[in-house]
Order: C-alpha cells, then structure tokens, then sequence
C-alpha cells in the first residue's frame, strides 16, 4: 500500500483538508484561523484553500462561536470548532455541557448535535496556569459528549475525520508536544467512531500501562526503556475517553496482574481515577499482586518558570521509575 | 416613565386592524385564544398537582409569537427559552402533544423527555428550546449561519428575554452575526421581569434594544401586545434578513399574568410586582383589544366569539384527557437517546 509521510500537525491539517474536500456541509470556525500563529502546522493555509467562508476566523468569542457550530449542527452542517487553547474553551461551557451534549436525550433523540470541538493541549513553554490546561476528564464526565484523545500521527488525522463524520457532540483534544511525532501513513480511510477502542500499543506481560494524548506517548517511550531493564509492559492507549470501553483494559489487567495509569492531567478526580475503579470493581479482590499506580500531574496549576515546569510535568524517567518500584 | 410602552395605563385602546386581511386577523384571534386556553388549562393542572414539574406560563404575551410566525416557514430554525409554548403552538398548534409532553408522556413533542423547559419540533421550524437563560441564542446564529452556508433563504430566530441581555452570550452573538451578516432576528420579549427582579433594578435602561445601536443593526421598539403591529413590523424586519441585510433586533413590550414559574400571581415574591399593574396590564390584553376591535368594525360578533371559545374549551380538553391516558416513556429511554444510533 503506498503510504505518505506526516508529522502529527500535518496529520491534522490532511484530515481538514480530506472533510473539506469531500464533504461541503463541513466547515471550520474559530479564533486564529487565518493566522499561523495559533494552531502550529495542522491548519496551514487552509482558508486559502477553501476560502474564508468556510474557514472561519471569529471576534474573541468563545461562547458564541461554539453556540453557533452547535446550531449549525442541527441545521445539517458539519462545523468543527477550534479551540487554540483549552483554556479558552471554558467560556463556551454552556453551549457544550448544557445544550450539545443534551441535546439528543432532552428531545427523545430526535436531533443530534453532530458538532466537533477541537482543542488544544498546549503544555510548556512557560504559558503557565492560564494556557495549558489539559481538561479531558470534565468532559469525560459529561454524558452525550465523545472525547477523543488521539496519541499518534495516524489517529490525529483518523479520528478527527471519524469525529466530524459522527453524528454526536465530539470533544477533540490534540496536545502541541505532540506535534513532532513522524509516520508513515496509508491512504484514508473513514472510521466509524463508535467503534473505536482502546488500542494495544505494545503486548506485554509483566504490567499493564494505560494512558491516554501526550502521555501515551510518554508511555511508548518508558515502554522502550523497561524492556531493556527486563520489564514487559502491556501498553495501552485509551483513545476514546468517553463513552470508555473498557473490557480489553481488565482483559489486559488479568492477564498482568499490575495496573498502571498515566494521564496529562492533574491527578486528584482525574481520568486515572475513573480507569483504575472501572477495572478494579470488575476484577477479584486477590487479581492484583501490587496496588495500582496513578501517575499525573500534582495538584496545582501549571506554573511559569521553566524549573518548576521540568519538576511539574511527568517525564518517561518518572514514569520508568515507578513502574521499576512495582518489580 | 419615559417611554409610554412601559406604562400599564398606556396602549389599552383598540388594536388598529384598517387594511389588514380579515382571515388573518381572525387566525390571529384563533392562534391567541387557543394559545392562552392551553396556557390556562396548564395553570389549573399545576395548581392541582397533577402536573409535576414546572411550567413558565406566557398569558399575556400571546400576539408576539403569533405576530411573527406568521412571517416564518417550516424551513425557518426558530430557537426558544423556558417559556415559549407559544413560540412552538403558533409554528404547529398541536396541543395534545404539547400537554403530553408537560406530562412527561411519550407522545409529547420531545417523546416525554423534556417536558414544558425543552421542547422540539424541528419539521415545523422549531428547532428546540432550552431554560437556560440565553442558552440558544447562540444556537439561532449557528443555524442562520448554516443557511447563509447553504444558500437559502431560511433565517434563524431566537426568542429571549429582557433578563437575557444581561448574559455575556447575548452580546457576543449580537456581535458574531453582525459580523457575519447573518440572516437571524433578536426576538426580545421584554416583560419587565426577570424572575422576581423588575428591570429598573437590573439594568439602567428599560430598553433593552438599545444594545442594537451598540451592534450597527436595525432594530423596531414596540408594543407586544399589538399582534397587527407585531406582523408589519416583524414582516419588514424578516423581509430585509432574507434579502441578505444582515441581523436585526425586535424588542415587544408585554407583561405576564402569571409570575415567573407555574400559576401563581406572584406579588408576594415579585419585587415591584403589584396588583394594581397587574390589573392595568390585564386590560392591555392582546386577546380582548383584537377581538373588541374586530367586533366594532363588524368582522367578528359575540356570539361568533362564545362559539369559538366553546369550541377550543372542548378539543382542548379531549386533548388533554387523552394525553393523561398516554403512556410514559420506556424504561431504556434513560440511556437509549444519549448518543445517536446507541
């Protein structure tokens, strides 16, 4: 099969140019759209391509905007919504949580709010608190939304076109530390999203590693270094944080006997917290032969200062490390 | 008082009905009746408990959807609040699926998941409406947005209120579709209250189209109790969206019989809520100004009134006795409707 070569921002802009190209019901809105400054590599000139119409750059207003690709939604568009950082989002919380993602179930299914909702990780650099939140586990909370959390080049670009092509309200969550990543990928093919699970990323036997965006990645790389330390992790990539399918992570888990969850956000009421009980009330009491482990962020903002970043964020040592602790 | 729509004692005459169509003025008269016979039957089902959950009655306010959906089409995206069963009957005046879905029964216009707070019935231009104050505005300029996209000549509509300006939302969305040139009118149903609160306590202006000046849009200041007025104005309003003329606001000044939430008058918790207006206002009745007007220009009797009046009375309550026999959704309905195709 002949395959072509991206990195995880291109990934991205290939499947934005993929919707527009194929589907005309579908446009693009946002803050930054018409500027590079915003979005790195994965939106490069698309409103050059598809014209300003139907890429759409906004007055600052979050709530607005993503109101209006709701509407447009149930008027049989197709909007995706660009959120340059997450932290911007939260202005626009009514129109996700109250009406989107309810939309469906308040009028008896009858119409669904088929919108995607882009934003962006975008950890480091000394943006601090304000401009680096990575807040998946809020919307993981909330039924009627899908969460998306791609972790490789082949998903950036898969599951966003499998997000806009779904009918339901999608939260997708990209992270800019992931744009460097290089793949090889095959020509397009369109994904169902609801059939999209959790995918083993390296099968192991020894400790099962779930995570989920950038730590995935983190993960794959302490899983390079374990293995020459003797460890064989079964490594996991959650993917699709809600609705969770779950099965193949207890499957993973019985067969391991060792549960490790890494997640990018901050760790107390977090995503790791909903894996490890969803696994751990569907095993036997003596299935595991250590506790299981939450690596996340500590409880506090982002900070500022590069130091404290280094000290804040995990990093594949840490991740070794405590994965060493339980052999 | 500086501007008369906002005294109780004012535009209390006849409703001018000189050159209009006499079948439209009596569907008007229809629409209002029927309209405010369903609101009432409501009231009096709460006030019995046999309805549950609550209900925002609009007795007072019927000319303003009734006035405007007469401009509107099936392929128009109308979006409401916590108290639009008008803006729904006047698009469809289906009743009985209106007082099933109050009811919570599965033949309701949302299939008896949403109850009075969030209705559906999207086939006849309404595309829902939710109680979060402000919550589908932004809504009302997605789907405009869409059908500048798509190349019609459908146009968004959004019910608020005057409590509504006081979102941010509202005014990012003024801006975005004046921006964008979008085909959406700004319904304000200004009823000078917002829950318990009078206007003069939450904002420095009773006129809350003031903010169209701020936002370059066109904008009309009117009595919304006069459903002649509110049909020529809207009509000329909605005319200049479809051509392309960008957004546009239509503030209606009108008053609610009944306080913020179920039958009750509310004098006791409204604050600037007295009895005294509330009378005043019940003699600026959009219902009674049209039907004396018509009745001193001889296209309308008594007798034709009292008949019509019997004949809503009946079919409502036929309606409303087989939407009590309805059955209530299926258990499975709690997880069947949250995602598509689930």
């Amino acid at each position: 099969m002949k395959t072509q070569k991206y990195n995880y921002g291109t990934a991205i802009l290939s499947a934005f140019e993929y919707l527009l190209e194929n589907y005309k019901e579908t446009f693009v809105i946002g803050q930054g759209l018409w500027s590079p400054w915003y979005v790195g590599n994965s939106m490069t000139d698309l409103d050059k391509k598809f014209g300003k119409d139907r890429v759409i750059d906004t007055p600052v207003s979050e709530s607005a905007t993503t109101g209006a690709a709701v509407g447009a939604s149930l008027a049989g568009m197709k909007p995706i919504v660009v959120h340059p950082r997450m932290d911007f989002m939260l202005y626009a919380m009514d129109a996700i949580v109250n009406q989107a993602a309810k939309w469906s179930h308040m009028f008896g299914g009858q119409a669904h709010p088929g919108v995607t909702i882009r934003s962006i990780i975008n950890r480091g650099g000394e943006q601090g608190a304000q401009h680096s939140q990575a807040l998946h586990a809020w919307f993981a909370h909330v039924p009627g939304l899908r969460v998306v959390m791609p972790s490789t080049v082949a998903d950036a670009r898969d599951l966003l076109i499998a997000s806009v092509l779904c009918k339901d309200p999608v939260i997708y969550i990209d992270d800019r530390w992931l744009y460097e990543q290089e793949a090889y990928l095959p020509p397009i093919v369109e994904l169902d999203l609801k059939d999209q699970k959790p995918q083993i990323s390296l099968e192991g036997t020894d400790v099962t590693i779930v995570a989920s965006g950038h730590s995935s990645y983190l993960v794959r790389k302490a899983g390079e270094k374990l293995k020459t330390l003797n460890i064989s992790p079964e490594i996991i990539d959650v993917r699709i944080l809600n609705p969770l399918y779950i099965y193949d992570i207890i499957k993973s888990v019985k067969k391991t006997r060792k549960l490790v969850v890494v997640d990018p956000g901050s760790i107390s009421s977090g995503f790791s917290a909903e894996l490890i009980a969803k696994v751990v009330e569907n095993i036997e009491v003596n299935c595991l032969t250590s506790p299981p482990v939450r690596i996340a962020l500590p409880d506090a903002p982002a900070p500022s200062a590069s130091t404290l970043e280094k000290e804040y964020y995990t990093s594949v040592e840490d991740i070794v490390t405590k994965v060493q602790k339980l052999f | 008082m500086l501007n008369k729509l906002f005294s109780p004692t004012e535009f209390n005459d006849l409703i001018s009905i000189k050159g209009q169509d006499i079948k439209n003025i009596k569907k008007f008269l229809h629409l209002m009746l029927l309209i405010r016979k369903t609101e009432q039957l409501l009231a009096s089902a709460k006030k019995s408990g046999i309805i549950r959950g609550p209900v925002h009655l609009g007795v007072g306010q019927e000319a303003i959807a009734v006035g405007i959906s007469q401009n509107l089409k099936k392929t128009d995206r109308v979006f409401g609040g916590h108290r639009s069963h008008a803006h729904l009957l006047t698009l469809n005046a289906d009743f009985y699926r209106l007082f099933a879905e109050v009811l919570g029964k599965e033949t309701g216009f949302s299939k008896g998941m949403g109850g009075s707070m969030h209705l559906f019935d999207q086939s006849n231009g309404f595309y829902g409406s939710t109680p979060i104050v402000a919550g589908t505005i932004s809504l009302a300029v997605g789907a405009a947005l869409a059908a500048k996209l798509q190349n019609s000549k459908d146009i968004g509509v959004s019910y608020i209120g005057d409590g509504a300006v006081e979102e941010g939302v509202v005014h990012e969305c003024f801006n975005l579709a004046k921006v964008l040139k979008l085909p959406v009118l700004f319904v304000i149903e200004n009823n000078l209250f917002a829950s318990h609160m009078h206007i003069s306590l939450r904002q420095p202006s009773e006129t809350t189209s003031r903010f169209a000046e701020a936002n370059c849009m066109p904008y009309k200041l009117l009595d919304g109790n006069d459903v002649v007025t509110v049909f020529q104005n809207s009509k000329e309003l909605i005319d200049n969206l479809r051509n392309g003329g960008g957004p546009a606001i239509l503030e209606l000044i009108t008053y609610r019989w009944y306080g913020h939430v179920d039958w009750r008058e509310d004098i006791d918790v409204g604050v600037a809520r007295s009895m005294e207006d509330i009378k005043n206002w019940k003699a600026r009745d959009p219902i009674h100004r049209l039907s004396q007007s018509m009745i001193h220009s001889k296209i309308w009797t008594k007798e034709e009134e009292n008949e019509l009046s019997n004949k809503i009375d009946t079919e409502i309550q036929i309606a409303w006795d087989k939407a009590m026999n309805d059955p209530y959704p299926s258990k499975d309905s709690i997880l069947k409707f949250v995602y598509s195709n689930n």
